[in-house]
């Protein structure tokens, strides 16, 4: 699967993802009213950027085959599973948490778990790097800026 | 028209000497300058970090530290990329082709002191411009109904999406996708509440700060996370090592002329990124150069040249932004959001109507690049400390910075949410070959160009022609017209003499395995 992203599928898949997405503007943004050219509606400018995005997508497709045969076969990079996973649910840890937990916990996880995503990063560095961003956090943001937000909560805040 | 100009730059220099004006200045020159010179961070992450900091400012210290921020992570990039290799930020790729060298060569200082020096100079040349220029522009700015608006911001938008680096087509489809971003939200003429996708909180468009941290934070990460390997070069630099000496500085006074010339042409473009300024600088000095074969081995004119005409453009970029409301490219379409935010509509009446805000602006660049140059000498030791700190221990603590940014704009979990989407979005497209940055042009674009189209065929009862028929606006759609031919023009040729342009692509940095998101 990996080998099929190279150079010369990437413009395809670019182009074909622009397309989409330019149809996508366009069916949403006609649904609202498109008005005439001298009473524009809500819809008439969505619509419009949907379009020149399709054919933006086409020309990047079509020209796809010639960029591809003179430049240089890129080495593809191995996935990072691992890094990805970690930063994402970092981010939607944080705002579970601060949601139902207060922002120092929510605070510790998104240091925590972002930091677990380097391979090089050991149990006891990401600790120490969170506690240390939890006092930051403490001290700076709730302490010294007064940001409004709960350190603890229980449940819904 | 010069003596007042004059005369409201003292008035300039006395708001922005005022004690709180200049600790906010000094404050965004040395935060900026740090998060500079920590790799993988450029202008624009330090910029949207620090934007909701300034929500609660006073608009005059919020520019100024903004301002600060932008030209102090600017100088924290080319110490990075002289002493590590390691391109921080896109426009600085083209110094390490020549500052690396110097600093194997044991002339790391020498090197910094040139980019000091040709900064300096550089930056204080673009302000002179912007003092004598932005009189003139605004005098025709009010000349300016929406037919020449939105012909502007279309040169505007097709210069951002096709003069970056990268593929002129995937350019301009990135400024689309940002106009797309833009309209999301209630529509002003009809209250229509349109892309929200169900959510409440997107009736009040996306967020300017989310969608920056979500596209130059999350995104790079996700593609940095252990690719990145700083391997610190433990070299130490000593400020008796940054003076030039007398013979390199006549080597470099040439260069330094005119990159800074190059720098304030493209400045005065709107649209052009730093990143092409700092490449076509590079290519004219080793084109006139009588001995091109030194470059990529240590060339002083390689560094002096590139780096004076990024500051020259960064300077000349604040004309249109502040006089005409077109932002140059991505960060100072992050300034121009920041501006809208404080309450302050940017256009030809900001200088009259504010004129506390620019001149007190233009002032404090002079004051702020003389802090720059205070600050580096002594400090340039720990720069090179926190040039090592490792990726592993930046990015996490990045993304917590990040996530109470975001939280601090509008005190919603909601907008890290956004924070993330943008984030994947701008991974998948990058992952892709797209650019980011055209995409946050077109976001803070979007409303106005919509709202000034829209205005411009309702005055003409829907004749399109509106666009042609009146000058100012048919000298700009000429302008673009002739971009786009061009760059079909130059995609034709390029097809037929293949192998041309691939010598001045920058070598890989060893110190890093993965380029850094170009933000040009």
């Amino acid at each position: 699967m990996r080998r099929l992203v190279t150079q010369y599928n990437k413009d395809y898949y670019g182009g074909a993802l622009m397309i989409f997405i330019g149809l996508w503007a366009a069916i949403q943004g006609s649904s609202y009213q498109l008005g005439t050219l001298s009473r524009m509606g809500p819809g008439f400018f969505p619509t419009a950027l949907g379009v020149i995005l399709v054919i933006i997508g086409i020309a990047i497709a079509l020209s796809a085959r010639r960029v591809a045969k003179d430049a240089p076969e890129e080495k593809p990079l191995p996935p990072e599973w691992r890094g990805w996973i970690c930063i994402i649910a970092s981010c939607v840890g944080f705002v579970a948490i601060a949601k139902w937990g207060g922002f120092v916990p929510a605070t510790f996880a998104i240091t925590f778990i972002s930091a677990m995503g380097d391979r090089e990063n050991t149990v006891k560095e990401a600790t120490l790097l969170s506690l240390a961003m939890v006092v930051i956090c403490i001290v700076v943001f709730w302490w010294a800026l007064k940001m409004p937000f709960q350190l603890f909560a229980w449940g819904t805040t | 028209m010069i003596e007042q100009s004059l005369a409201d730059l003292l008035k300039g220099f006395d708001v922005a000497l005022q004690p709180h004006n200049l600790l906010w200045s000094f404050v965004g020159v040395l935060v900026g300058n740090l998060i500079g010179v920590l790799p993988g961070l450029g202008a624009l992450s330090a910029i949207s970090i620090l934007l909701p900091l300034t929500f609660t400012m006073h608009p005059i210290p919020a520019i100024l530290m903004l301002a600060g921020i932008f030209y102090g992570s600017q100088y924290g990039g080319a110490i990075g990329a002289i002493l590590l290799n390691l391109p921080c930020h896109p426009p600085h790729a083209v110094t390490c082709l020549d500052g690396y060298p110097m600093t194997k060569a044991g002339k790391g200082g020498t090197a910094l002191g040139i980019t000091m020096i040709a900064s300096f100079f550089a930056a204080s040349f673009g302000i002179m411009v912007m003092i004598f220029a932005s009189p003139i522009l605004v005098n025709i700015a009010f000349k300016f109904g929406p037919a020449e608006l939105f012909s502007i911001m279309l040169l505007g938008l097709i210069c951002g999406g096709t003069m970056s680096r990268g593929s002129p087509l995937k350019g301009v489809a990135m400024t689309v996708i940002g106009l797309l971003i833009g309209i999301v939200g209630t529509d002003v003429n009809s209250g229509v509440a349109r892309f929200t996708f169900g959510f409440v909180e997107l009736t009040d468009r996306v967020e300017l700060v989310a969608l920056a941290l979500g596209l130059f934070g999350v995104t790079e990460f996700l593609r940095s996370v252990n690719r990145m390997h700083v391997v610190g070069s433990g070299m130490r630099v000593r400020i008796r090592d940054m003076r030039p000496s007398m013979k390199e500085l006549k080597q470099a006074f040439m260069p330094m002329l005119r990159g800074t010339l190059v720098g304030t042409a493209f400045g005065a473009m709107p649209g052009t990124g730093p990143t092409i300024t700092t490449f076509v600088a590079y290519a004219i000095e080793r084109k006139i150069s009588k001995t091109p074969e030194r470059f990529g081995y240590g060339a002083l004119e390689g560094v002096a040249s590139p780096e004076a005409s990024s500051h020259s453009k960064t300077q000349v970029d604040f004309i249109p932004t502040m006089s005409l409301g077109i932002p140059g490219d991505a960060v100072m379409a992050l300034i121009l959001g920041a501006l809208i935010i404080q309450g302050i509509q940017p256009g030809p009446q900001l200088i009259t109507e504010h004129a506390d805000l620019f001149w007190g602006l233009i002032a404090s660049f002079w004051i702020g690049n003389i802090l720059l140059v205070l600050l580096n000498v002594p400090l340039i030791g720990v720069w090179v400390k926190l040039l090592q700190v490792p990726y592993r221990f930046l990015f996490p603590s990045a993304l917590f910075f990040i996530a109470l940014g975001v939280y601090s704009t509008n005190n919603s979990l909601f907008e890290i949410g956004e924070v993330l989407v943008f984030g994947l979005i701008g991974w998948v497209f990058v992952a892709l070959d797209f650019q980011v940055a055209p995409i946050l042009l077109g976001y803070v674009l979007g409303p106005m160009v919509e709202e000034n189209f829209r205005r411009a065929l309702l005055l003409s009862r829907g004749d399109m022609a509106v666009f042609v028929t009146r000058p100012i606006s048919c000298a700009f759609v000429v302008l673009s017209a002739l971009i786009i031919a061009l760059q079909a023009f130059f995609a034709l040729r390029g097809k037929l003499k293949k192998r041309r342009g691939a010598s001045l692509q920058p070598p890989p940095a060893p110190g890093a395995t993965v380029q850094p998101v170009q933000e040009g």
